[in-house]
C-alpha cells in the first residue's frame, strides 16, 4: 500500500449509515423561528415605545444568563443553540409593555431553571418554558402583569392613559350588561374604546371597491393597533412569520389549523351563550384576533418538544388547545386563556405520544384481537 | 407513458448527485493482476471454497460452492493460479473467507462469452433456467444480494401475479443501473423476459425514477418495437422509492405484511442488473463475475461508471477515476443512505457492489449530536410508519423488548430518519444495535 494511502486511511470517518445527512440542525430551527417571530417584536416596539424595547432585551439576557449558568453547573454546551434566545424573546412578546422589569426577569429566570433544565434541558421539558414562565409571574403579580399601555397609532387617546385590552374591555363591560345581543364592535364604541382612523379609512376602502363588510375594530385587531402584550398584538406579522416557518417546515399545518378551527367552531356556535345571546352569535374574527391566540396557535403551541410527534397526535392535541382556550376566554375569570390552555394540553401530550401511532407499514390490523 | 406514482407516506429528497456520473458512458476495465474473491457476497449462508492453493483455474469456474438454502455459488473472475484462501474482511465489515487468484492474463485461458443464443430463452424449460441462474452464482444485483434462484422459486401454493423490474435507483449518486438500461437495454428486456418465463408472470412492470426518463423511453421504445406486453411505470423522484416494499406500494397499491415476502402479496422485484446478469448467463453461459460499479463523489478525479470483475481492489477502481483529487474524508461503498463505510482501499468489489463513493469534508458538514426535541420529523419522514424516536429511547435504556413491541423489527434502516434529524441522532446505528440484542434474547 502506498503511503498515500496509509494517510488516506487513517483518516477517514467510519460510521453506521446514512453516510449523508441533511443540513438541518437544532440551533438553526431555532434561530429561524426568533427571525420569524422579529417582524412582529419590532412593530411591538414602534406602537409600545421603547420601554417594550427594554423589557424584550431583559427577558433575552435573563434567559441566556440563566442557561450559561445552568451549562456551567451541569457542564453542558447549549447556549448557541438558540433556545434561551427564543425562550426569552417568546417571555418578552407575553409581556405587557409597561412592566416592572423584575416581573420579566423572574419569569425569565423560572422559564430557564425549574421548568426547562430541572427536567434536563432542552428537549426534557414537559411545559412549554416561556408560557410556564409567563403562567407563574401572572399569577404572581397580577397587577403588574396588567400594566398596559395605549399603541402609538391610536392617536386619539393620550399617549399616558394606559387601556385595557379589547379583550378585557369586553369582559368586564360584559359583567354588567343585561341588554339583548350587541356586535362586540359597537359595545366596545359605546364604552369609549376608539378605533384608529386607518381602520375606519380601511374599512370603507373594502365596502367601496370589494363590497366586503370589515369591522374596522377587527382591522385593527388584525394590523396590530391595539393594547396587548408587546408582540401579540399584529396578526398580521405573526401571520407572515409564520408562512416562513410553514415554508421552512419547521411547523406544520396540523396544530394551527386544528387549534384556529376548532376554537373558531366553538366560538360561532357557544361564544354568544355567556351573555344570553343565543347560539350562533359568537364573534369569531374578533376573538381570533385579540389576545395572544395568532403567536399562541403558530408558536407556541407548535413547541416541538411540547407538541406530539405524530400528525394525528398533533391534530388532537390542537383541538384539546382549542376547547380549553374557548373554555377559559368564556367561562373562565379571566379575558385570555391561550397560555393556560397551551400549557395544560403540554401536560397530555406524553399520553396522546402513548395511545396515537402511525399506521405501521404491512401490519395487518386484526378486528378485536389486539386489545 | 404512464402517470407519475408514488408511496404515500414518509420518504426525503436528499441531494440525488447523479450528474457526477450520469452522463459518463460505462467503461471496460482490463483485469487486475490480483483478485480477492470473497465467499460471502449474498445473503445467506457463505460458499465453500473448493479450490486449493497453488490450483490453476479458468474464468467462469467455480470456486465456490453455496450448499446451504439460501447461498450462492462463486466463480472466478479469472483465469491463473489460486495463491491462498485467507480471511478476509469485506468492505461491509463481514469477515469472511476469499480466494485469491494471482491473473495469468493469458489469451488461451479465456472463456469467449461474446457471442449470445437468444434462442436458448425459448428451449430451456422453467426449471433448466432456474437451474442456470443457481449454477451461475446471480444474485439480486440491488445491493441485498439475495440468491436469485431463491427468489425464482415461487413457493407451492403461491403464484407470482407481478414481476416488478426495479430500476429506481433511488440511492443519490449511484448511476450504475441508469447507465445499464441505457446501453444494454436490449439486453435486459430478454433478462425480463426469461425471469417472466420462470416465475410465469402474469404482468411486467418496469418501475423508473423520473429522473431517468431518458432510459425510461429507451426501454418503451424497445418495448413497442418488439411488441413485448411490458408496462413502463415512471415513478416520483422521492427515496427510498426504490426499496421493494415502496416499490410495491406504489405500483401495485399492495402493502408487503410486516415481517413477509413480495411473493405474499403475489408479486417478485427484480433489479434491472439481476436481469442483466441472468441474460448473459441463459444465452452466453456466463457466470455471474463483473458487475457495474458507479465510482464517483466530489473527492475522486473522473467520476463514471466502470464494468469490472468480482474481485477487484476498490484501490483499482479509484485509479480508473482517476485517483482522488483531494483527501477523501469518508470513503463508502453502496449509496450514501443505505451503504457501508470503510476505510480499506484494498478491499474488493462483490457481486453486491454498486457504487464507491468518496465524500470530501464539505459533503459530510453537518453539526454535533443535540438532544431530541421531539421534533417529530422522524415519524414524519418513516416509510415504514414507525416512531424512531421512541423506539431510540426505548434502545438507549436497554428496553429492548418495549422496541420490539413498537415494532422495530419493520425498520428496513433505510435512513430517512437518521437523515433528517436535526439533533443528528444516530438512529439508525441505534435500530441496527438493537435488532441484535433483540435478536440476541
Amino acid at each position: 500500500m502506498s503511503e498515500e494511502n496509509i494517510t488516506i486511511k487513517n483518516q477517514l470517518i467510519i460510521e453506521t449509515s446514512p453516510q449523508i445527512k441533511s443540513t438541518q440542525t437544532t440551533a438553526k430551527i431555532m434561530w429561524t423561528v426568533v427571525i420569524a417571530l422579529l417582524p412582529a417584536g419590532i412593530w411591538g416596539v414602534i406602537v409600545f415605545g421603547l420601554k417594550s424595547l427594554i423589557v424584550l432585551l431583559v427577558t433575552i439576557a435573563a434567559s441566556v444568563l440563566t442557561e450559561y449558568i445552568l451549562n456551567l453547573i451541569c457542564k453542558r454546551k447549549t447556549l448557541f443553540d438558540g433556545s434561551a434566545v427564543l425562550t426569552g424573546l417568546l417571555i418578552g412578546f407575553n409581556m405587557p409593555p409597561s412592566v416592572p422589569l423584575f416581573i420579566p426577569i423572574i419569569a425569565s429566570v423560572f422559564a430557564i431553571a425549574v421548568v426547562k433544565w430541572s427536567f434536563g434541558g432542552l428537549g426534557g421539558n414537559w411545559m412549554n418554558p416561556a408560557l410556564a414562565g409567563r403562567v407563574f409571574v401572572f399569577f404572581s403579580w397580577t397587577s403588574g402583569m396588567n400594566s398596559w399601555k395605549t399603541p402609538s397609532a391610536l392617536s386619539t387617546m393620550p399617549d399616558a392613559l394606559s387601556s385595557a385590552t379589547p379583550l378585557g374591555l369586553f369582559k368586564t363591560g360584559m359583567m354588567d350588561y343585561t341588554g339583548g345581543p350587541v356586535s362586540t364592535s359597537d359595545f366596545l364604541q359605546n364604552t369609549g374604546y376608539t378605533v384608529s382612523a386607518a381602520a375606519e379609512n380601511i374599512s370603507v376602502f373594502f365596502q367601496k371597491t370589494l363590497g366586503i363588510v370589515l369591522e374596522p375594530l377587527n382591522i385593527d385587531l388584525f394590523l396590530g393597533n391595539s393594547s396587548g402584550c408587546i408582540g401579540e398584538v399584529s396578526a398580521l406579522l405573526l401571520l407572515l412569520g409564520a408562512v416562513l416557518l410553514l415554508y421552512k417546515k419547521i411547523i406544520t399545518w396540523h396544530i394551527p389549523v386544528a387549534y384556529l378551527g376548532s376554537f373558531a367552531l366553538l366560538t360561532w356556535v357557544f361564544g354568544g351563550i355567556p351573555y344570553e345571546f343565543g347560539y350562533f352569535s359568537g364573534d369569531v374574527w374578533f376573538n381570533m384576533f385579540s389576545g395572544g391566540l395568532i403567536l399562541g396557535a403558530f408558536y407556541m403551541a407548535t413547541d416541538m418538544v411540547t407538541s406530539p410527534i405524530t400528525s394525528k397526535g398533533m391534530i388532537y392535541f390542537g383541538i384539546g388547545v382549542g376547547f380549553l382556550t374557548f373554555l377559559l376566554r368564556f367561562f373562565g375569570s379571566l379575558p385570555e386563556g391561550v397560555s393556560l390552555a397551551i400549557i395544560l394540553m403540554n401536560i397530555f401530550v406524553p399520553l396522546i405520544d402513548r395511545y396515537i401511532k402511525p399506521k405501521v407499514f404491512g401490519k395487518v390490523i386484526k378486528k378485536g384481537a389486539d386489545k | 407513458m404512464l402517470k407519475i406514482l408514488s408511496f404515500k407516506k414518509g420518504g426525503i429528497h436528499p441531494h440525488g448527485r447523479k450528474s457526477l456520473s450520469e452522463t459518463v458512458p460505462i467503461l471496460e476495465l482490463p483485469k487486475p493482476d490480483t483478485v480477492i474473491i470473497p465467499m460471502s457476497q449474498h445473503l445467506g449462508a457463505p460458499a465453500i471454497a473448493c479450490v486449493s492453493k497453488g490450483d490453476v483455474v479458468i474464468t467462469g469456474q467455480k470456486i465456490g460452492s453455496g450448499e446451504s438454502f439460501i447461498s450462492a455459488d462463486i466463480h472466478s473472475s479469472v483465469s491463473g493460479i489460486v495463491k491462498n484462501i485467507q480471511s478476509v474482511v469485506l468492505a461491509n465489515g463481514i469477515e469472511t473467507n476469499a480466494v485469491i487468484i494471482e491473473t495469468d492474463h493469458s489469451p488461451e485461458n479465456q472463456i469467449d462469452f461474446s457471442s449470445s443464443d437468444s434462442e436458448l430463452i425459448e428451449k430451456y424449460t422453467q426449471s433448466e433456467l432456474l437451474t442456470i441462474i443457481k449454477d451461475s452464482g446471480i444474485v439480486g444485483m440491488g445491493g441485498a444480494a439475495f440468491p436469485a434462484h431463491v427468489k425464482f422459486n415461487i413457493p407451492k401454493g403461491k403464484k407470482a401475479k407481478y414481476l416488478v423490474i426495479n430500476g429506481v435507483e433511488c440511492e443519490p449518486y449511484l448511476t450504475a443501473d441508469h447507465r445499464l438500461m441505457l446501453e444494454h437495454t436490449h439486453e435486459i428486456l430478454e433478462g425480463i423476459s426469461i425471469i417472466a418465463k420462470i416465475i410465469n408472470a402474469e404482468q411486467v412492470i418496469i418501475g423508473i425514477e423520473a429522473n431517468k426518463m431518458n432510459a425510461a423511453h429507451k426501454i418503451e421504445d424497445l418495448i413497442d418495437e418488439k411488441n413485448l406486453p411490458f408496462l413502463v411505470q415512471p415513478l416520483k423522484v422521492r427515496y427510498p422509492q426504490g426499496d421493494e416494499k415502496q416499490l410495491l406500494k406504489a405500483i401495485i397499491g399492495k402493502e408487503v405484511p410486516s415481517g413477509g415476502l413480495p411473493i405474499e402479496i403475489g408479486a417478485v422485484v427484480s433489479n434491472v442488473g439481476t436481469a442483466f446478469a441472468v441474460f448473459e448467463a441463459v444465452t452466453k453461459n456466463r457466470p455471474l463475475i463483473e458487475r457495474v460499479v458507479t465510482v464517483t463523489g466530489d473527492a475522486v478525479k473522473n467520476p463514471g461508471n466502470f464494468r469490472t470483475v468480482v474481485g477487484t481492489p476498490i484501490k483499482v477502481l479509484i485509479e480508473a477515476a482517476g485517483g482522488f483529487k483531494e483527501n477523501p474524508a469518508k470513503m463508502v461503498v453502496g449509496g450514501p443512505m443505505m451503504g457501508f463505510a470503510f476505510f480499506d482501499l484494498e478491499a474488493s468489489v462483490t457481486k453486491g457492489t454498486s457504487g464507491i463513493l468518496a465524500l470530501t469534508k464539505n459533503n459530510l458538514d453537518y453539526a454535533s449530536e443535540t438532544a431530541c426535541i421531539s421534533c417529530g420529523k422522524c415519524v414524519m419522514v418513516c416509510p415504514m410508519g414507525l416512531q424512531p424516536t421512541r423506539l431510540y429511547k426505548f434502545i438507549d435504556s436497554s428496553k429492548f423488548s418495549d422496541a420490539m413491541a413498537l415494532n422495530l423489527m419493520d425498520c428496513k434502516e433505510c435512513g430517512c430518519c437518521s437523515f433528517s434529524c436535526p439533533a443528528k441522532i444516530p438512529l439508525v446505528h441505534g435500530f441496527k444495535y438493537g435488532k441484535k440484542m433483540a435478536r440476541k434474547k
